[in-house]
């Protein structure tokens, strides 16, 4: 029983999001009973997180099939963390949920495509096969294309077109290079493909197949050439969902992008140097336009994608250092980018509107909402005490002895470029005046709610900037995980023998 | 016979990608469905053919011996179209509501969430 623990955090959102389908149009009661089943997604996530720390990689053979032949569930300390991660973001933002999506929308059964979502998230993460990877992958992008057009407002629907047509492609790109990995090694499993892969001497193939693999989840973390059906469609829909997009739905192509290159097609050169001059104009592109952008969403948007330049350039150093970096990178990212949208939705509650020139006052309103907001906003930068500085430490540390003085550059631009935005941001949502506008009079602003209504939009954001202050303040922590992480990853023989009982 | 199905799956591929790039958003719809026969083809293609020997052990022996037909790529086949069918049924009912509302089937005029808002 305790072995089969990793897979317990599948089972406990496949049950939820059958349940919830019973209780389609009570939606009152599907709102407790999704955030009990995050609550106890999230016990479940720590537990495993807890038994992996203490007893070494985990694995889950499907039917008892073993290794190379079955489907095998992997949990690894990567894996794990993800998966605890993806639970504490679950959980926030359920209860975001709850007041901040309208009732016409939860009526068509938002809750229960919430956790096919958290599912999918999960299966992704801890799958050690990779076609299963892929069925995953499919699983992840049906229940965001459901979550994104719920609704159907204009500009909603048009983001969930570009969303769809380049998230299609991107499947059917993987599919692509599936079959020719397929084709070239005749296994599914990761492990298995990683020792075989060796033996192949057709070098050309197994570089298509690469690029394949890059293209297929670049398009899905948004990597230079390939981010643009993000910053058309992220915005759109409410609040909640793009939190939980912005948090998870990237990073899962970047955990996928790592756990491919890490185990699979191993030191090219040709890969590395094309991975790093993507992250230095990922960097680049995505700083760049998020300072001219107006609307707040707009510009957490474009900083979900010059983020990414920073773990795909770390990834492509393919150094210890590197690779602790990039894993305390993702841990704080996941949770940062969750709060910034979430707060982008609170803000809409309070002001009815999240472009720039039309805010003003808040601080002046609202001095405790204010401060709240502040720690993930300098969170973000990395000013030095909070969680964004540290992985940069060693990313910075990492690029200077590997002597990639661009990717260096592209690291000290992106991160002097969040500052500088993030202090125009401040300066005009916070500082600045309340311009004259004319607020609407159908709509319920944050100050005529209940106080258990405010609750729920409150709560979720201070208790993910406490998982961020723990993040900063706890550094110590979270580095040895990462350290961990990385060993694990640079010496990928540990996987295999782990998986294949060698 | 491979010759034959390389050349149908390259042909696939390339209508596929054609369609979309097209402006239009049934033609967008039609090139994923040609893309993704296009896949699904590929996939058989490098499974190796093999006519006529199905991977089943006889009574008498422990394992296969020789050539036998490798029953995964279908499996990943069967699999991908399932995925496909349901991805495509939901884009054709999601473009029909983008029609609806947006009153066009243009990408080009599909540009209202670049705007300043």
């Amino acid at each position: 029983m305790t072995n089969d623990i990793i897979i317990l955090p599948l089972v406990v959102h496949l049950f939820f999001s059958i349940l919830l389908m019973f209780f389609w149009n009570k939606v009152n009661f599907q709102k407790v009973v999704s955030i009990v089943g995050n609550a106890l997604a999230l016990c479940v996530a720590i537990w495993a997180f807890i038994h992996v720390y203490n007893n070494g990689t985990q694995i889950v053979e499907s039917g008892n099939w073993s290794a190379p032949f079955g489907i095998v569930f992997v949990g690894d300390m990567l894996a794990v963390t993800l998966v605890l991660l993806t639970a504490i973001a679950g959980f926030a933002v359920s209860v975001f949920s709850t007041i901040s999506v309208i009732k016409a929308r939860l009526r068509f059964g938002y809750f229960s495509v919430f956790h096919f979502l958290l599912l999918g998230l999960n299966g992704a993460f801890l799958t050690g096969d990779i076609f299963n990877l892929y069925v995953w992958f499919e699983i992840i992008i049906i229940s965001s294309f459901v979550l994104i057009s719920i609704g159907g407002e204009k500009n909603q629907l048009e983001g969930a077109v570009k969303y769809f047509a380049l998230n299609f492609f991107a499947s059917m790109i993987f599919l692509t290079a599936l079959g020719v990995l397929y084709g070239l090694v005749g296994t599914l499993n990761m492990a298995d493909i990683s020792l075989k892969i060796a033996e192949v001497e057709n070098t050309t193939l197994i570089d298509i197949s690469a690029v394949l693999f890059l293209v297929g989840f670049g398009i899905k973390s948004a990597i230079f050439p390939l981010y643009f059906w993000l910053p058309a469609s992220y915005h759109t829909p409410p609040s909640a969902v793009s939190a939980i997009f912005a948090g998870l739905l990237t990073k899962v192509g970047v955990y996928a992008l790592i756990r491919v290159f890490t185990l699979i097609y191993v030191g090219s050169s040709f890969l590395t140097t094309l991975l790093l001059s993507m992250a230095i104009m990922t960097i680049f592109s995505g700083g760049v336009g998020a300072i001219i952008q107006n609307n707040i969403k707009k510009v957490f948007m474009y900083f979900i994608i010059c983020h990414i330049g920073f773990m795909i350039g770390g990834l492509a150093l393919f150094t210890e250092v590197a690779m602790a970096g990039v894993i305390f990178y993702l841990i704080h990212d996941i949770i940062i980018k969750t709060n910034l949208f979430l707060i982008s939705g609170l803000i809409y509650r309070i002001k009815t509107t999240t472009n720039m020139k039309k805010l003003g006052g808040l601080y002046a309103n609202y001095p405790k909402l204010s401060l709240l907001m502040a720690i993930p906003l300098f969170s973000l930068v990395g000013i030095p005490p909070l969680s964004g500085y540290w992985p940069k430490i060693s990313l910075i540390l990492a690029s200077f002895n590997a002597e990639e003085y661009w990717f260096f550059g592209a690291l000290i631009f992106g991160s002097l470029i969040t500052l500088i935005v993030i202090g125009k941001l401040w300066a005009e949502v916070f500082w600045k005046d309340q311009p004259k506008i004319n607020f609407p009079k159908k709509f319920i602003y944050f100050d005529q709610l209940r106080l258990g209504q405010k609750f729920t939009f409150v709560f979720p954001v201070a208790f993910l900037t406490f998982v961020t202050l723990y993040i900063g303040f706890g550094a110590e922590h979270i580095q040895q995980l990462s350290q961990r992480i990385a060993t694990e990853l640079m010496n990928n023989e540990m996987y295999i023998n782990a998986v294949l009982k060698r | 016979m491979e010759i034959i199905l390389a050349i149908i799956t390259g042909v696939l591929y390339a209508s596929g990608i054609y369609m979309i790039l097209r402006r239009s958003m049934v033609k967008f719809i039609l090139g994923i469905i040609l893309l993704g026969n296009g896949v699904n083809l590929l996939i058989f293609t490098l499974g190796r053919i093999t006519k006529g020997e199905p991977p089943i052990i006889d009574s008498a022996e422990k394992v296969l011996e020789g050539v036998y037909a490798d029953p995964i790529p279908q499996a990943l086949i069967l699999t991908a179209i399932v995925i496909s069918f349901g991805l495509q049924a939901f884009a054709i009912i999601l473009v029909k509501r983008a029609y609806k509302v947006l009153k066009t089937d243009d990408l080009d005029q599909l540009n209202t969430t670049d705007e300043d808002s």
